[in-house]
């Protein structure tokens, strides 16, 4: 057989088998802070609301199809590669050799077939829960707090309550609380983690988000979209109280706060960080009153064609349902 | 202070404010400036300046242009990486960090960039150029001389890039640029506009790339060679041209639009006369969606060679990944919302385009039973390319489990810019694209340098770079569970984010060690690596193996008649079964004297070098709203086209003899 | 060293390999292999082109109510010159015509005269945008004023900037003809710019559509 060179190096180390120390390794160092940190770090799988409920609902339901999916292909190539790998000594082969296979029209159906229902039963309750998630719940009206993200800082504003805070929010517990998003600043996204996901806050557009809280307490939310120099800075805080606690929290604000004026809202939009504040009242016109595409009908969230979606209009009717602050 | 004084304060300010005068750059200026004498002194004394010029800056052969395109590919790898070991050191360290915010915004915004644009595209332009002429039987690209021009396109906008760096300031609003933070109101200075400016330059050149393989793939095939009988690679390349050029004129509009806001005082993208930020992030992500496509698809085309080649198998399943890869190259454009449901797009739409990016896992999922099966009935054979594929299996697998769980909506709220994203996304790009090139470049790199890279030195560079992928992102996926997101550059401690951005940042550091020894590797074979005699060392079944290593330059002395798929395996196979040969024979093809004639290759020029350079200084000058410097460079820009337009002395004709002396030292004269 | 021949190796040359057998029937600029794929390529370069001005359409339509405090579409547009423009180029995409076809018999002299008529006709189209866009800068509309009137100068300003680059290269296309005469090169270079040109009056009718007409009903 003259010519036929043998490959020289390219071959050297066939038929041993990968080593799998590495990969031990590495699988050791990615789940040992896994168990040491299990718990309450991972905000996603603690959800305290029914809209986190929800998105960790369908993300287990996801994940544990995809799980399988993904175990079955590893067992696949697992088995590819042991079974079919060449050996040193090629007589003591016992997987057939097949050079010419190269189609099976009813295995290549199989996996088409096979993605697509498990992708099916993915897709089925995704359409139906982003459709859920979109309206605020009817019954009983949501309380409405409108969030200005600022260079690098939060603005809340509760219209129904005439308060506005700098980088915490308070509101009621067990009742859902709708936040209409806008930016006077780069793009922000507002993220509570524990309370649900996150809805961009855009310059020009108002969008909406609503959130529960179903237990009383303090959840931390950041900034999900980069915005600049300080945008690591854009923590805040939504403090959940008990309908009597909020209500004895907006009496309180009133009696002691200071009301915003315009140069303090000013103040806000020079670009830097800020502590905490609290205002017992804010200047008109400081939140945008058209939102692009969306409506608010009876305190719910719509999509609408053109104009301004009659929001002007319908805000009034929101606000003054929320005049109550223990609320309907 | 008298004028001349003056306008040199100015100068300085304006081309070294501080934000260039920290120490990460000063060190980097000298280390630069270091390399560069030492380039300079090298290649002085080695009278190697002429060289350099006549065999590379002016060529116009696609080989050459593939391994210069390979060049840049892994030094903008090393910039990129570096980049991403000085975030991933800030993240570990958030009580100390290491860089400013400023500092790191800018890293992270590089990074990205240059990993993308500047890196994974002229990777896999190296290899469309290295192997795909070779693959079809052609003697080149359609249009030898625009392949020289989107190279030079490319290098140049990639060199207006990294000059950013030093010069000016750099970008620092993230790779997709977002307005209102690209605009002067938010992003005075010049690092945006060398965003802007780089990208626009180097997308031309892309775009140029996507037409000519398009062409070449479309009409230099040789006889006989079908569509239907191309190899997987050549069809990627089919697609993802098309890609290309449906993809990058939505970008091109974008970025221009911006630099329009920053420089002539439109209002796309202002925050008032009635400017619309969203309509920036539509029409990026128009591009930005089929980009992802454009840099897995060859991937996905490298890997169903190398499953072939070192399965000793015929590929599964051959018409369905052609159908699975197109309805991918179409699907590709109807889902780009899926980068914004959290942007107010409505349920309809979002549910919409969230069923429409699932269905893209459909023939994704096609093509990786496919790739088992390809082993299934073989005999693999562990290369370090083979080694790349099987890891990109299961890797991509995850990612795109993990894309699935992106795609489903509600829980996209919670995941979107976390660092679950960041995970997922590097899973697709570095288990998907980064594999596959490698895979590529260890796989073809005899063909292109005529010996192979050592496979022990391979090998551990790639359990390196496999494992330490793993501890990297591993942990970004819990990160993305606790609430970490993106682009952070430090962050409080106490919401349990620390031990897991330590964790990754040493997996950053492995992979930074595998990179070394990937370099390492290289550097030894350029000197001991075995030589390839063959041309055919891995027994390759497509047409590009039948040529010696190196290619010569006029690549086939003949053009081959193409009667099946795997041509090259094919001709083995006949001549195996004709003289029993055993089946790691490696003969060798020889052509008759009297069938070789005489022919034209594309000659040498150097305007595509000045083209390049031209649109360098016009870049410049926009960056820096110097109009008189982008005038120089605008008329660079059109006397060159001019004269090139005019030079009609395309061709260099190459008499038979010569030919058929080149094939007879080669040993494939048949007497 | 075992060798193979490489059976049924055709023997051909690069470019001239595959001339189809029916190269006599065919136009000058096909019947060169070299010239035929340069013409895909120049079909490539008009899909990436229509993108790009997809794209433009497609932000126009979007921007088209951000008026700010500027001119409506209504306010601004006036179809006077419009319709001189359309006309102009309408018929220039006819006399273009004319070049093709004067250059497939022979014609020489009828070509250029068709081409300097077809010039002289995209030059008018030209002056009379410009004497649009300076009217309406002059009255305050320009590109600083809103987003509408951004979207509207680059989407018309692009299209007139392809038009004067159109008539730039047809300069040079009559200067290299003179020198060389018509061979299979330029040849191919007239054909490409008469598909570059017949593209531009498509483009043109869909701004005037969309953009005049649709502008001026509201």
């Amino acid at each position: 057989m003259s010519g036929s060179a043998r490959r020289g190096e390219t071959n050297r180390g066939t038929g041993r088998p990968p080593t799998v120390r590495p990969l031990l390794w590495a699988g050791l160092c990615a789940v040992a802070p896994l168990l040491a940190g299990c718990g309450k770090a991972y905000v996603f799988f603690h959800p305290q609301g029914p809209v986190a409920k929800t998105e960790l609902h369908l993300f287990v339901l996801a994940s544990l199809i995809m799980g399988a999916v993904t175990l079955i292909v590893f067992a696949l190539v697992a088995v590819a590669v042991v079974r079919f790998r060449e050996r040193t000594n090629r007589s003591a082969r016992t997987a057939p050799y097949t050079p010419e296979y190269g189609d099976n029209r009813p295995l290549e159906l199989l996996w088409f077939l096979i993605p697509a229902a498990v992708l099916a039963v993915i897709a089925i309750p995704t359409v139906t829960q982003t459709f859920r998630l979109a309206h605020v719940p009817t019954g009983g009206d949501p309380l409405v707090v409108d969030v200005t993200s600022l260079s690098w800082k939060w603005l809340f504003q509760e219209p129904g309550q005439h308060i506005a805070t700098v980088n915490y929010v308070v509101i009621p517990a067990g009742k859902p609380v709708l936040f209409r998003l806008t930016a006077d600043s780069a793009m922000n996204a507002f993220w509570v983690p524990e309370l649900g996901g996150m809805e961009y806050n855009m310059p020009g557009e108002v969008l909406p988000l609503w959130l529960e809280a179903d237990e009383p307490g303090t959840y931390w939310g950041h900034s999900g979209q980069f915005s600049g120099v300080d945008f690591e800075k854009m923590f805040f805080t939504v403090r959940a109280l008990s309908a009597q606690g909020f209500s004895a929290w907006v009496q309180q604000v009133h009696r002691t706060a200071k009301p915003m004026t315009m140069s303090a809202y000013n103040r806000l939009l020079v670009f830097g960080t800020t502590g905490e504040q609290t205002y017992s009242s804010y200047p008109p016109g400081t939140f945008p009153s058209q939102a692009s595409g969306f409506g608010l009908v009876g305190g719910h969230y719509v999509p609408v064609t053109g104009g301004d979606g009659g929001m002007a209009t319908s805000l009034t009717a929101t606000a003054a349902a929320n005049a109550d602050p223990a609320g309907a | 202070m008298t004028p001349m004084p003056h306008f040199a304060v100015y100068l300085i300010h304006t081309l070294f404010p501080p934000d260039v005068r920290r120490p990460t750059e000063i060190g980097a200026d000298v280390m630069m400036g270091v390399v560069a004498i030492w380039i300079f002194v090298h290649m002085t004394r080695h009278h190697r300046w002429g060289w350099l010029w006549h065999e590379w800056f002016t060529t116009v052969d696609h080989k050459k242009i593939g391994v210069m395109y390979l060049v840049a590919a892994l030094i903008m790898l090393f910039r990129g990486g570096i980049d991403a070991l000085m975030m991933r050191t800030n993240l570990a360290l958030p009580l100390h960090p290491v860089i400013s915010a400023e500092e790191y915004n800018e890293v992270f915004t590089t990074h990205g960039v240059i990993m993308i644009f500047f890196m994974a595209m002229p990777f896999i332009f190296a290899l469309f150029n290295a192997v795909i002429p070779l693959m079809i039987g052609a003697r080149d690209v359609a249009f030898p001389r625009l392949n020289a021009v989107s190279f030079w396109l490319f290098a140049f906008g990639a060199a207006l890039f990294n000059v950013a760096f030093v010069v000016g300031g750099s970008p620092n609003a993230g790779w997709t640029a977002y307005p209102p933070l690209t605009e002067l109101a938010y992003n005075p200075g010049p690092g945006l506009n060398y965003y802007l400016m780089a990208l626009i330059i180097s997308g031309i050149g892309t775009t140029i790339t996507g037409l000519n393989f398009l062409v070449t793939v479309l009409r230099l095939r040789a006889p006989g060679m079908t569509l239907m009988r191309m190899p997987m690679f050549v069809w990627s390349a089919l697609n993802t041209s098309a890609l290309i050029l449906f993809a990058f004129p939505p970008l091109t509009v974008a970025l221009l639009m911006t630099l329009l806001d920053r420089t002539a005082g439109t209002h796309f993208f202002t925050m008032g006369g009635g400017g619309m930020p969203m309509m920036y992030v539509n029409l990026f992500w128009l591009f930005g969606h089929p980009e992802v496509y454009i840099v897995v698809l060859p991937a996905f085309g490298v890997f169903s060679e190398v499953f072939a080649t070192f399965s000793r198998k015929r590929l599964f399943g051959y018409d369905s990944m052609v159908l699975s890869m197109t309805a991918i190259m179409v699907l590709a454009y109807g889902t780009w919302v899926h980068h914004f449901f959290t942007m107010g797009a409505g349920p309809a739409v979002n549910a919409f385009f969230g069923v429409s990016t699932m269905l893209i896992a459909i023939p994704t999922g096609v093509k990786i039973f496919n790739w088992i099966f390809t082993m299934w009935g073989g005999r693999v054979r562990f290369t370090v390319a083979m080694l790349y594929a099987m890891a990109f299996i299961p890797t991509f697998i995850l990612g795109g489990a993990t894309g699935i769980l992106l795609a489903t909506v509600p829980a996209d709220y919670q995941l979107h810019n976390s660092y679950f994203l960041v995970a997922h996304f590097h899973t697709m790009l570095i288990g998907g694209t980064v594999f596959g090139l490698l895979a590529g470049m260890y796989y073809w790199w005899p063909k292109m340098f005529g010996y192979s890279l050592r496979e022990s030195q391979g090998k551990l560079a790639f359990w390196l770079f496999a494992s330490g992928f793993w501890v990297t992102f591993g942990p970004q996926y819990l990160l993305g569970f606790s609430g970490m997101t993106r682009r952070m550059d430090t962050y409080p401690l106490g919401l349990g984010w620390h031990s897991l951005n330590v964790v990754s940042t040493v997996g950053a550091f492995i992979m930074g060690a595998a990179f070394l020894i990937l370099v390492y590797n290289v550097l030894w074979s350029m000197r001991h690596g075995v030589r390839d005699q063959t041309g055919d060392p891995w027994n390759g079944r497509t047409l590009e193996w039948s040529l010696p290593s190196p290619v010569p330059e006029y690549n086939f002395a003949c053009l081959p008649t193409v009667g099946e798929r795997d041509a090259w395996w094919g001709v083995k196979e006949a001549f195996r079964r004709e003289t029993g040969a055993d089946e790691d024979a490696a003969p060798t093809p020889q052509v008759r004297a009297e069938d070789i004639r005489g022919l034209h290759l594309p000659r040498n020029t150097a305007y595509p070098f000045f083209l390049g350079a031209s649109f360098f200084v016009f870049g410049f000058g926009v960056v820096f709203t110097w109009w008189i410097i982008a005038a120089i460079g605008f008329a660079g820009i059109a006397c060159t086209l001019v004269y090139a337009w005019f030079d009609h002395d395309e061709h260099l004709p190459m008499p038979a003899d010569e030919v058929r002396h080149h094939e007879a030292t080669l040993g494939r004269l048949l007497a | 060293m075992s060798s193979i021949p490489l059976e049924g190796a055709v023997s051909a040359a690069w470019p001239e390999a595959h001339t189809p057998e029916a190269a006599e029937a065919l136009p000058l600029e096909f019947a060169d292999q070299e010239q035929s794929i340069a013409i895909t390529g120049f079909w490539m370069f008009l899909v990436t082109d229509l993108l790009i001005f997809a794209s433009l359409f497609a932000a126009y339509a979007v921007y088209r109510p951000m008026i700010a405090s500027g001119p409506s579409a209504q306010q601004l547009f006036h179809l006077g010159p419009t319709l001189l423009e359309t006309l102009l180029l309408l018929t220039s995409s006819f006399t273009v015509g004319l070049v093709v076809w004067s250059m497939r018999r022979g014609h020489r002299r009828a070509m250029v005269g068709w081409m300097v008529i077809t010039l002289l006709l995209g030059a008018g189209f030209v002056a009379t945008e410009l004497h649009e866009f300076f009217g309406d800068v002059a009255l305050g509309a320009s590109w600083h004023t809103s987003a509408f009137l951004s979207a509207f100068f680059l989407l018309v300003g692009t299209h007139g900037l392809h038009v004067t680059f159109g008539i730039l290269w047809a300069l040079a296309l009559l200067i290299q003809v003179a020198r060389k005469g018509i061979n299979s090169i330029t040849a191919r270079k007239i054909y490409t710019f008469s598909l570059y040109w017949h593209f531009l009056d498509i483009i043109w009718v869909f701004i005037l559509s969309i953009v005049y007409l649709g502008g001026k009903i509201g």
